[in-house]
This record gives structure tokens, C-alpha cells and sequence, in this order.
């Protein structure tokens, strides 16, 4: 290690202030203290010691949170187009399938995502942030596994230049970034995002006799106007070629169609428990999204209306993309509610506002996308609330 | 009876190399300084003495070019020797040769009868005169108490809870008699209450004491900051003013009225993990660490602060002792580079938090050596929730501290400025992942506060 060190001091001259690559800084300094954590002291005044934790850490403790949800799905990927082409495969058939689909999409969503990062970190002239190392991830798990790779590039450098980057990087964006990567292609090109898409099925490809790619999601939505129970819908899908794959069972698994990364709401649970149990994600934005989830459900059944409105309420927890958003996007601090009292709210109100939208919105059938940024953007009004409630606190013990 | 208060949230971090109860008999340091620096709230301090002046234990070496009734008065007898000047003539030091005895200034004596019968005046008088009075602390801000003005109550934290903490039951040890006697003067300058404010199982001082009401606290650090004993106690509202001062200060103003001089002697701990034999010294105020540190050492790469780690500063191996510090600290200094340090696994270094390869949380209890290490980058604040975990006050700490950052002044009241100083937010610096300078931030806010 002597030696990396020995030729990153060597060339430092070169980047700090008069040196000739003095423009490109922060590149150095990003892979610098990539490779060594800086020899950087405490202040002379202050406190002398410091916590060890740091932000790369924090962001990569998210990553390895996903971990889980990743792998799966890309077995899930192989599994699904090997199940809609009918043919049999074993789990390395499937896997390497799901590679050659979702690999390239990390690849392109980290090399650009990084390279507009690293163009702002020099234009901007501040540090390369480590919060795209958990977005860069995020982005392919949101995707459909047959996403054109152009949109993926696109659609990253849109959510890191209008999302993060003109509001000064991480830190101060206002709504979540792989969601406005994701949201951008749901508008600006539904074909790629809504449909069928959610199988890779290779351009020419047969599929199997009475294969439908619907998802758990679409039949509900279905089910609102054909009258038709959504349980029993369900239970039926897949006769022929994927016997019960929309059991609850199942459902709860995840071996179904959708999205890469957020089929599996076991999985998710898996990266909820290592963000708990670290204390990086706030338990209290999890618990309180899946609890309006179900509330709301639960409220909508006692209301009664159409199939979907009656539909069971732990359904909605384990269909689409609310498992995930709950895990990983509603959790991240800075977009979120700011003030331990209004994380509750926060959460509470995008499980309501998923249920709402999946429920009585059928252009979107996908609720927890928009409802998280729609809270984003109402996050800091949940925290004006709860700060002016600290500060009456405070006014009121001056009288007596 | 006084009101017992558990607090919850806080953090104790556990060092390595904790001062053992007995005393080193090393020859007194042979220079002595006072340090403008140490106090906040001094306009322009002036100079009373020059270079070459001989001085007494309690003759004034500058005071305060806008009240020049404080008065800061030589710790022991001897030469002035250097006024030290730093950038624009900033006032740094004045150093003083000790002689080999102290010789002290005398001033009136009372017994413990006429101290009672004795008037706010007089004893305002002799506290200032003497250089004691600068003991007295106002919150809000943190500066030197007024004497024009009358505090609501008076607030003494008879506890430490610091990192390295000097045991309070042995570094005052039979001073009962000045501690009351001061309790007894303190009174006059309030219509309130005094607080003498112990914690349930660290060590305290003299919970026996007449005319001060005893509050218990339990609970981890930062308990023992004063700041937060106010907040649960008596806190500070918009018009509100309450004085504070350290045990320290109280047995130095008993000791001037019952003995009629000003007798800095202390008790300060040199403790740290890089401390061959950490332990106590009987010294002066301002003392020179140069010879407690000689052959003490395990290693020369070291970082000596004074006071502790969490709120004191950074001092040369032959420096001196900061005003109101008990404890040096000597820890190894951390400039080095670590390989893949931000995502390397380790149980060394210590984290409030459980996040990937911090493995510290295993045993919170075992003594840790920590270093200067920054352990990662400045960023823009990113994580919630921390700085509450670790702040026991109906306060939140992470939009104070971006009001202030805002110079927003309205808000920076709002959120409660008034009712902290730095010591009481020094955790949220340490665990702090973004590595903000929060008591620097926090001060400048004050100071903003103060000018406004």
C-alpha cells in the first residue's frame, strides 16, 4: 500500500492551488481518499476526537442493504423470462440471464451518474459526493429488466443534474434522486415503463401458450372495472404456466415480474433489517409507511366500492414497488422529514397517499413513486410544523 | 429537596489511560499564564503590568478595556516575563516566572459570622478586585458575569462527566469549609436559588452543603454540562439571566474571604492514553505542563490538550493549562492515512453508531484510545436524528446550528441559543458524520447574538 500512497502524494502537488491539474481537484481528491481515509486532524480548538463513522460508510452500509434485493433480482430476471418462453433452466441459466440484463444497466448508471458527478465536482469546484454511490444502485433496482440503455443514461443524468446537482449537490436536493430518474422515464417514455415491460422477453421470442406479462398491480387495477375479486384473480393467473405465481405466498417472495430490484418484499425486509439494525435508515419512516399502507387499506375495505377498493390490505403491502420505496426511498435523510416527530408523519402519509393512488388513480397504477415525491416535497413543511411546535414550547416557559 | 432528573439520551465515551488517585511529586512548573483567550465575553483586555513587573497572587495583570473593574490577576507570585501578541495585537498570553513561594496580596478577612452580616457591595468589591470574580460565568452566552445585573438563579454542576474527568470527590478534597463559605457569599448576588446540581453515581462534591438546593441527575454524559442542568432544572427564557461556576470557583471565593487571598492552588489531572503514569498534580492555575509531561510520555507523535477531548484545545508540550481546566489530555495525534479506512472494519475506532465495520457498539464499556483522526470528509449535512440522540434538551440541534450558519437571528433564538454554549453541543461535533465544527459554528452564532 506504501506504493499507492508514495504516487498519490507524488502527483498531489500537481492538483492543490498553482498546480497544473489544479482544476481537476476534487477527482483526485475523490480517488485519494477512495484509497486511504485522509490524515486530516481535528481542529486545534473544538473537539479533539471524532466519531469514527463517515459518510462512506454510511452510504455504503446502504448499499450492502440492497445487496440482497439485487441478487434476487437478477435470478428473478432469468427466472421470469425463462417461465414466459416456457422453457426449463437451471438457477445459472437464470442467473447469468438476469446478468446480461441488469449488469449493464449498473454499469450504465454508475459510469454516467459518476461522470456527471465528477464534471459538477469540478465545474461547482466542490467534493464528489458519496450519495450517488447508493442512487447508482437504486436507479437499475427501479428499472424494468429490459430497459433500453440509452433511457437508463439519460434518465440518471437528468435526476442528477435537475434533481441534486442545481440545488448544490447532496445534501440539498429536494426529492429523491433515483426517483426522478425513475419518474422521468415513466413521462417521458411511458412505452418503456408501463405494459408488459416487466419480463425480458428477447425481440422474436415465443412465448408460452396463455402468457399475459400483467403484473399483481395491473390485475387489481383491472379488477376495479371488470368487478372481478382480486384475490381470486390472482390465485387464478398463471393456470397453464406459472401456477400460483400471485399467491401470497409468492407475492411476499418475489418471484414474480416488475422491476429489478423490488419484487421480493422479503428481500426488501432483509435490507429494512440491516438499516434498522445499523441505525442508518430510520426505522420510523419503515414502520410508519407500511402502517399507513395498511391503514388505509384497511379503511378502504371497511368503506367498501369496487374489487380493488375491497381487496385485502396486506396485499397492498406485498404488491408494486411499496416494499422498496418504504425501505430505500422514503428512508433517505435528506429528502425526508428532518425532525424525529414529523418522520412519523412523513410515513404515515406516503403509505396513505400509495394506497390512494394505486386505488382510485388508474392512469398510475405505481402510487409509492409519486407518493414519496410528492412528500418529498411536503417533508419540509411536516419539519416547520414540528420546529414551530419546539419553539412554542419554548415561548410558553418565558411567560411563566 | 431538589428535584432528581433522569436523562436518557447522551453518550459516554470511555478513554484509556484514566488519571489513577494518587498524587505525581514532580517540583512546580516554573512558569504560570493567564490566557485572555480562555474567557468569552472581554471586549479588549488592557494591560495593568509590562514585561519585567513583579507581581503578587492576586495583583491584576490586565483587565477589561470596557469594564475595567473585572480585573484577571496573577495566579502566583513572580516576574512577568512575556506578554505574548498574536496577529493585530490580539492579547495571547502573559507568563509569569514563579518565585519559589507564593506571595500573596492580602486582602480582608472575615469569619464565618461577619460573612454572613457582609453586603452584595462589598463582596462584589473584593471578588473583582482580586481576580475572582471572572469564576462567574452568564448564561445566556457563556461570557463573564455582569456585576451590574441580577441572576435569576445560580447553577453549579458538582459533577464531571467528560471523557477523562478528574475525580471531583478527590481534586477537592477537604475544601468543605470555602466551598460553604462560597455558597454562603453566592447567595447575596440572588433572590433565587442556588443549584448545586450531583450525579447519582459519579463521584460529586459536597452534597451536605448548607444554602444551595442539591438536584440529582443520572444518565450518561453530556448530564454534567451545566448548560443542560439549567434546561431541566430552571431554564433560561427570553429576559432571562442565570449565573454558573464551577466547584473550582466557589472554594476559590471562599478561600478569599476566609483566608483574605487569592489562592489559585488546584489539582489537575494529566491523564490520556499516551500518559506512562496518568495521574493527579498539586499545581497553580495556568500551570506549565512541561515538566509533567517530561519522561510521561510513550511516544513523542502526541496531541496535549487542555481540558478534554470533547470541548478543550490543543497546547504545545510546553504549554500551559487553559483558566478553567482540571484535566490535561494526551492522546496520539492522528495524521496518518489509512487503507480503505472508510469501509475497513475495526472495533478501535469508536462510533455511536452501528453502521457497516463499526464494531465499537460490542462494548461501549471498554476503554478506548482514540486519536485526532478526523476520520472522513466535510460534507453537506446529509444524516437526521444523530445530533438528538446525543443532546438530552428539548432542543434540535441540526437547525440551530443551520440558522446560525444562516445568520438567521430571529430563528437562532427561536430554536434556543440562549440556553446553549459550546460544551453542551460538543457531542454533536463528535458524531457528527458530515464533520462540521459545531462548537465553532455555534460560538460565531453566539457572538452574533451578542453583537447584534
Amino acid at each position: 500500500m506504501k506504493f499507492l500512497r508514495n504516487t498519490l502524494d507524488k502527483v498531489k502537488h500537481d492538483f492543490e492551488k498553482g498546480g497544473k491539474w489544479e482544476k481537476f481537484y476534487y477527482v483526485y481528491e475523490a480517488f485519494d481518499t477512495f484509497a486511504f481515509a485522509p490524515n486530516t486532524t481535528t481542529n486545534p480548538r473544538g473537539a479533539q476526537i471524532r466519531d469514527g463513522n463517515d459518510m462512506k460508510r454510511l452510504m455504503m452500509t446502504v448499499i450492502i442493504s440492497m445487496i440482497p434485493a439485487l441478487l434476487f433480482g437478477i435470478y428473478n430476471v432469468g427466472h421470469q423470462h425463462f417461465l414466459a418462453i416456457g422453457e426449463q433452466a437451471d438457477w445459472i441459466q437464470k442467473s447469468l440471464i438476469g446478468l446480461q440484463q441488469v449488469l449493464p444497466v449498473i454499469v450504465v448508471s454508475y459510469a454516467t451518474g459518476l461522470g456527471v458527478e465528477f464534471i459538477f465536482a469540478t465545474l461547482r469546484r466542490h467534493p464528489v459526493n458519496e450519495g450517488f454511490l447508493v442512487t447508482g444502485l437504486l436507479i437499475p433496482l427501479v428499472m424494468p429488466p429490459d430497459i433500453p440503455l440509452w433511457q437508463v443514461a439519460v434518465a440518471t443524468i437528468f435526476s442528477v443534474v435537475i434533481g441534486k446537482e442545481v440545488f448544490g449537490g447532496t445534501g440539498m436536493n429536494i426529492v429523491n434522486v433515483a426517483l426522478t430518474a425513475r419518474a422521468f422515464l415513466y413521462f417521458a417514455y411511458p412505452v418503456n415503463m408501463a405494459g408488459d415491460v416487466w419480463t425480458f422477453i428477447p425481440e422474436g421470442a415465443k412465448t408460452v401458450a396463455g402468457y399475459s406479462g400483467a403484473t399483481p398491480l395491473a390485475l387489481a387495477a383491472n379488477s376495479a372495472t371488470s368487478g372481478q375479486n382480486v384475490v381470486t384473480a390472482m390465485e387464478k393467473f398463471g393456470e397453464g404456466w406459472a401456477e400460483g405465481i400471485y399467491s401470497v405466498q409468492n407475492l411476499f417472495i418475489g418471484f414474480m415480474p416488475g422491476s429489478v430490484g423490488e419484487t421480493s418484499t422479503l428481500m426488501c425486509l432483509i435490507g429494512a433489517i440491516i438499516l434498522i439494525a445499523t441505525g442508518v435508515g430510520s426505522w420510523k419512516i419503515i414502520v410508519s409507511v407500511f402502517a399507513g399502507a395498511y391503514g388505509m387499506g384497511l379503511l378502504l375495505n371497511l368503506l367498501g366500492g369496487n374489487a380493488f377498493v375491497l381487496m385485502p390490505a396486506h396485499y397492498h403491502l406485498m404488491i408494486g414497488g411499496l416494499a422498496f420505496g418504504a425501505v430505500w426511498m422514503a428512508t433517505d435523510p435528506v429528502t425526508a422529514s428532518q425532525t424525529e416527530t414529523g418522520k412519523w408523519v412523513y410515513g404515515f402519509l406516503i403509505g396513505i397517499l400509495t394506497v390512494l393512488i394505486r386505488v382510485f388513480n388508474p392512469a398510475y397504477p405505481e402510487g409509492i413513486m409519486l407518493a414519496i415525491l410528492f412528500m418529498n416535497v411536503f417533508a419540509p413543511l411536516i419539519d416547520y410544523f414540528v420546529i414551530g411546535a419546539n419553539k412554542k414550547r419554548r415561548l410558553k416557559r418565558a411567560t411563566v | 429537596m431538589g428535584k432528581t432528573i433522569r436523562l436518557k439520551k447522551g453518550f459516554d465515551i470511555n478513554l484509556a489511560g484514566k488519571a489513577a488517585a494518587k498524587f505525581g511529586g514532580t517540583d512546580q512548573p516554573d512558569t504560570f499564564v493567564i490566557k485572555p483567550t480562555d474567557f468569552h465575553g472581554v471586549y479588549l483586555p488592557k494591560m495593568v503590568v509590562k514585561e519585567g513587573d513583579n507581581v503578587k497572587a492576586g495583583s491584576p495583570l490586565f483587565h477589561d478595556k470596557r469594564n475595567d473593574k473585572i480585573m484577571f490577576t496573577a495566579p502566583v507570585s513572580g516576574e512577568v516575563v512575556e506578554i505574548k501578541r498574536g496577529e493585530k495585537r490580539k492579547l495571547l498570553e502573559v507568563k509569569i516566572l514563579a518565585d519559589k513561594a507564593v506571595d500573596h496580596v492580602q486582602f480582608t478577612k472575615y469569619s464565618d459570622s461577619e460573612i454572613a452580616g457582609l453586603n452584595r457591595d462589598v463582596i462584589q468589591e473584593q471578588m473583582l478586585a482580586s481576580g475572582v470574580w471572572v469564576n462567574l460565568i452568564q448564561r445566556p452566552f457563556g461570557i463573564i458575569a455582569d456585576p451590574s445585573e441580577t441572576p435569576k438563579s445560580i447553577f453549579i454542576s458538582g459533577f464531571d462527566s467528560h471523557p477523562l474527568a478528574p475525580d471531583y470527590s478527590l481534586i477537592f478534597k477537604d475544601q468543605e469549609k470555602y466551598f460553604q463559605a462560597g455558597i454562603q457569599i453566592l447567595k447575596k448576588f440572588t433572590t433565587g436559588k442556588i443549584h448545586l446540581n450531583v450525579h447519582s453515581d459519579l463521584p460529586s462534591v459536597y452534597t451536605k452543603v448548607q444554602g444551595a438546593e442539591v438536584n440529582t441527575f443520572s444518565g450518561p454524559h453530556p448530564s454534567g454540562c451545566v448548560g443542560v442542568q439549567i434546561h431541566h432544572i430552571d431554564p433560561i427564557g427570553k429576559s432571562d439571566l442565570v449565573w454558573t461556576i464551577n466547584p473550582f470557583g466557589v472554594i476559590l471565593i471562599g478561600k478569599l474571604f476566609l483566608n483574605g487571598i487569592y489562592d489559585s492552588s488546584r489539582v489537575i489531572a494529566v491523564a490520556g492514553s499516551e500518559i506512562k503514569d496518568p495521574q493527579y498534580y498539586k499545581t497553580y492555575t495556568g500551570a506549565s505542563v512541561k515538566k509533567f509531561l517530561a519522561n510521561n510520555l510513550k511516544q513523542e507523535n502526541v496531541r496535549v490538550i487542555s481540558g478534554n477531548v470533547l470541548t478543550g484545545y490543543r497546547i504545545d508540550k510546553e504549554g500551559h493549562v487553559g483558566f478553567f481546566d482540571h484535566v490535561v489530555s494526551v492522546i496520539p495525534e492522528g495524521d496518518y492515512y489509512e487503507f480503505m479506512g472508510w469501509i475497513a472494519p475495526s472495533a478501535k475506532k469508536l462510533s455511536v453508531s452501528r453502521a457497516f465495520g463499526l464494531l465499537s457498539f460490542f462494548n461501549y464499556k471498554k476503554e478506548f484510545v482514540l486519536d485526532s483522526n478526523l476520520h472522513g470528509e466535510p460534507r453537506a449535512f446529509v444524516q437526521t436524528g444523530v445530533f438528538e440522540r446525543v443532546t438530552p434538551m428539548d432542543i434540535l440541534p441540526g437547525f440551530l446550528i443551520k440558522a446560525i450558519i444562516a445568520e438567521d437571528y430571529d430563528e437562532m433564538e427561536e430554536l434556543g441559543i440562549f440556553e446553549v454554549i459550546e460544551e453542551d453541543l460538543a457531542l454533536c461535533e463528535f458524531v457528527d458524520v458530515s464533520k462540521h465544527n459545531v462548537q465553532e459554528i455555534l460560538r460565531e452564532g453566539i457572538d452574533l447574538m451578542l453583537n447584534s
